[in-house]
This record gives structure tokens, sequence and C-alpha cells, in this order.
């Protein structure tokens, strides 16, 4: 018999092909890298062109003050850490508790998810920092809540509710076939969350999670308008000790936003891989 | 009260069960004797999987008395977890837990639930594998097993547990029809073995070999039942009739 070929256009009806270890694609090339970085040098010539007096380079004056800004911003990476990590801890917990059984805890903790996740994250910063005193007295001890420190408990407000809405929806988003087969199997409830039903989870987490990793880590720079000297801060004191020279305008916050650019970027190539490669076992 | 072997294992009276509005079996009873195995048989919607469901709590019923070895079912104060280590199920999707292997599909219930010593489970385990013919399949993952597999797998877990009876909810429904044999082999195999089984399938030349008793259900009731033979061949009901000639 001949074999037919079958014309058509409809997706459904195309061959499959199953889309295998593609591998990490990072998808910039060395030389988009080299695009960015003369631009960032461009900006800098160009505000150099517009002054008239001689002084020292805009790119002299950004080289002169880098170590200062690279310090300001491993400070918002520890923010970012450190927020992060409160978030994903006190929000896994509301997570768990948005799935209880017991209906008032449940409740609670949708309320809280609700209330904080639809909260503008710089209100909530405001809110963390003009609401925490600027120590916590225990008995004897004095325990200080310097800047930094209330403004990562400010960022981890938001994390944790999203947190919060990523772990109830990978438990949710699991086929209720695991429950009832973990159940039929005489496994308690907690047995079942914890040894069926969270551990398929992670997989499911770990995308949005490093997703808003990244969100995070550019909110960070929020912590600037509430007088914490991470990057952006600096960065303002730097411009403003050069005596507000406006053509350093461009190439100073040019450099900021390369240092984002780079440290996030990957992390979002690494979600789209890690994406692609859950899909494809799942 | 004590139950012994004279009395049904599973003794089903007057069962109601609804979904809200909807009254999915109205007033069912059986019995199944140890060793017996029947089949529950019948169009789609006729309450079958419900009612199988029903016997190891994972439907909770509305109105009569499911007696597992004289334990009741029906009671607010049941320790499901007892209950569910006397009933096995398998599943028409399987649900197997695809993060493990199917040695530890076997394996994870018998160690984290009746806390045995892991070396014994584990010899226990390889020698289910092997009952069910997937000797060399013990460190693949669900997801590298082809539906056939992947349900015999299911049957060792359940077994692993050691249950009185096992509950099979459609268990071919979901195969290819070139792996729906190797399933029912190895459910003729426990079968032969005396273990206790219920079923509810659409093979009806499995459910003429194997069961001792044939049970047909027709929205919400059981219309029809006997042993096989006389099921198959003397159907007295106009439902059963008119179901048994659309399918044989």
């Amino acid at each position: 018999m001949k074999k037919q070929e079958f014309q058509t256009d409809l997706p459904v009806m195309l061959p499959v092909t199953a889309k295998t270890g593609e591998g990490f694609n990072f998808r910039l090339k060395p030389w988009h890298g080299l695009v960015i970085v003369g631009f960032c040098i461009f900006s800098s010539r160009l505000g150099y062109a517009q002054s008239d007096t001689v002084q020292t380079s805009s790119l002299e004056t950004l080289v002169r003050w880098m170590p200062l800004l690279l310090q300001g911003f491993i400070f918002n990476l520890v923010i970012s850490v450190c927020a992060m990590a409160i978030g994903t801890v006190v929000g896994a917990a509301l997570g768990l508790g948005q799935i209880s059984l017991n209906g008032w805890v449940r409740k609670l903790a949708w309320g809280l998810t609700q209330f904080f996740r639809n909260s503008p994250w710089l209100v909530l910063l405001f809110f963390a920092m003009f609401l925490l005193p600027f120590e916590l007295r225990l008995g004897i001890f004095a325990i200080p809540l310097p800047d930094w420190l209330k403004a990562i408990i400010g960022l981890s407000l938001p994390v944790m509710a999203n947190v919060s809405e990523i772990v109830r929806g990978a438990v949710t988003s699991l086929p209720s076939g695991q429950w009832e087969a973990a159940e039929s199997l005489a496994y308690t409830r907690r047995q079942t969350l914890w040894l069926v039903i969270l551990p398929q989870c992670v997989k499911r987490m770990l995308p949005p999670w490093m997703n808003l990793y990244s969100i995070l880590t550019m909110a960070t720079v929020l912590a600037s308008i509430v007088g914490v000297s991470e990057v952006m801060t600096l960065t303002g004191q730097a411009l403003a000790a050069e005596g507000g020279r406006p053509e350093l305008l461009a190439p100073f916050y040019s450099f900021v936003l390369l240092l984002f650019f780079i440290y996030c970027y990957p992390i979002a190539r690494w979600t789209v891989y890690l994406e692609k490669k859950f899909a494809v076992i799942n | 009260m004590s139950w012994n072997d004279s009395q049904p294992m599973v003794s089903i009276k007057n069962v109601h069960k609804s979904f809200g509005a909807l009254e999915v079996l109205k007033g069912v009873s059986l019995d199944v004797m140890k060793g017996e195995v029947i089949c529950i048989i019948g169009p789609s919607g006729s309450g079958k999987s419900t009612l199988i469901r029903c016997i190891n709590a994972l439907n909770d019923i509305q109105e009569g008395s499911i007696l597992v070895e004289g334990q009741e079912v029906n009671d607010s104060k049941l320790d499901k977890l007892e209950l569910r280590k006397k009933v096995g199920m398998v599943f028409q999707q399987y649900n197997l837990f695809p993060h493990k292997t199917a040695l530890e599909n076997v394996m994870m219930a018998p160690i984290r639930v009746l806390k045995q010593d892991k070396d014994e489970v584990e010899k226990t385990a390889r020698a289910l594998i092997r009952k069910v013919r997937l000797e060399g399949k013990e460190d693949s993952y669900p997801g590298e097993l082809s539906g056939g597999q992947q349900q015999r797998v299911a049957i060792a877990r359940s077994l692993a547990m050691k249950p009185d009876v096992i509950l099979f909810d459609e268990v071919t429904a979901a195969l290819d029809p070139e792996t729906v044999n190797e399933v029912l082999l190895t459910i003729k195999d426990l079968a032969d073995e005396g273990m206790t089984c219920i079923l509810v399938t659409h093979e009806m030349g499995f459910a003429r070999e194997v069961a001792d008793h044939i049970y047909f259900t027709d929205r919400g009731v059981i219309v029809e039942h006997g042993p096989p033979t006389n099921f198959f061949d003397n159907a007295k009901d106009p439902r059963t009739k008119e179901f048994l000639s659309q399918i044989l």
C-alpha cells in the first residue's frame, strides 16, 4: 500500500517531536557583551563630549568609584539572599498552612498571603522601616535593628506571600491520584505530604521561585529610598561627591544597570532551562 | 465481636452515597467471602468505582453499612489507617510515585507505615517484583516503564502491605490493548493463590474466567448477580441483556 503524505497545517496533526535535553542555552553570545559594555563607554564618552571644562574623563571617574559601587552591589545581593531565605522559610510554612485541614489555620494563612501579596513592595518596606523599633529588648539584651536589617524584613514580607502561593499552587497542581494512592497505602496525612507530595513539588516550585528571586534582587534598590547604603544610594553619593556633573549620570547608572543585568540574566536563562527540563520529564 | 473466616470478609449492606444532589449508590448490598474473586461490571457512571472506593474509605457513605472483617467502615471513629492496612487498592491511572524507583515504590509503605525492617522489606519487595514478572526493572522510574509495567509495579506495591483483600479499580482501562494481558495474568495469579479480590472491570472474558461471582450494576443499584456461567449465558434482567449484547 502506498504511504499517504498527509497535508495539514493543524498543529495536532503534525508529528510529535519530544524536546530532549537541549542543554543549558545561555543565548547571549560574547559579542552581545561587547555591545553592552560599548554602550556604557559610548554613553560616558557622550557625556564627556558635552562637558566643556577639561576634567578627568567620565570613564576614569567611573573606574575610580567602581570599588565602592561594587561594594554597594554586594550589599544588595546580601539583602536579596537574606530576604529570600527568610521569605522562603516563613512563606513555605504559610503555604502549608493554606492547605491545612484545620479551617482556621487555612483561613489565617490565606488572609496573610493575600494581604502581603497584594500590597506594593515599597509600602511594605516603609511599613517595616517605620514600624519596627531601632532595637529589640529581650530582658537585659538589646538587639539592635539597623536599617538594612529592617529592609531585609520589609522585603521578605512580599517574598513570603509569593512563596506561600508557589507552595500552595504546586501542591494543588499534583494529580489527586497521588494523594489517593498514598492514603490507600495507609500513609498518614503528614507522611503523604512529606514523602509523596512535597518531593514532587520541589521541581515544580523551583522555576517560579528563581523567578521571584530575580524580581527581589532588582527590588532591593528600593532600600535606597529608605536610606540603606546599597548601590543606588552610593551611586547618588558618588555623583554628589563629583559635584553633580550631569555627564556622569548616564555612565554611572548604566554601570549599575549592567551589574544587575549580569547577575539576573543568567538566573533567568537557568530558570528557562529548568522549566524545559522538568516539562520533558513530567 | 470477633470476626472469623466463615463470615464474609467484606459485607456491604444497603449503601447509599450521594455527591451533592446526585445519588450515585441507591442501596447496594453484596458479600465477599475470604478467597473469593468478585467482578463488578456495568455501564459508565453506574457507581462501580464509587462503590469500591467506599470499601477503603476513600469515599464516605451517607447510609448503610460496610463491614470489613467485622469492622464497621461507616463510623466517624473509624481508624482509617488500620482499615487501609488490610485493604489494598490498585487504580486505573497506576498512581505510582514518579520520584521513586519501582523498587522504592514497593518498599516505601512497609518501611514507613508498617515500620518493618528495611533489609527484610527489600527482600520481599524484590520477590514481589519477580512475582509480577518485572525482574531487572527494580531501578527504573515509573516514567521509564510502559503502562502495563507500571500497573504491575502498582500491584506489587499493594501486595507489599500484605493486605487481606485488594480492590482493583478498572486497572486495565488506561492500558494499550497489547499490555492488558500481562496485567490480567498477574491478577489471575493472585486469584489462583487465594487472594480475596474485588474488581471493577470492563474485561468480560477475564471476568468470566477468574470471577467466582459477577455483579452487574446500573444507575446505582445491583441489577443482577450470579456465578459467571449463569450470568453470561442466562441473564434474566432486560438491562443486563442489553448491556451484554452491546459488549459481547
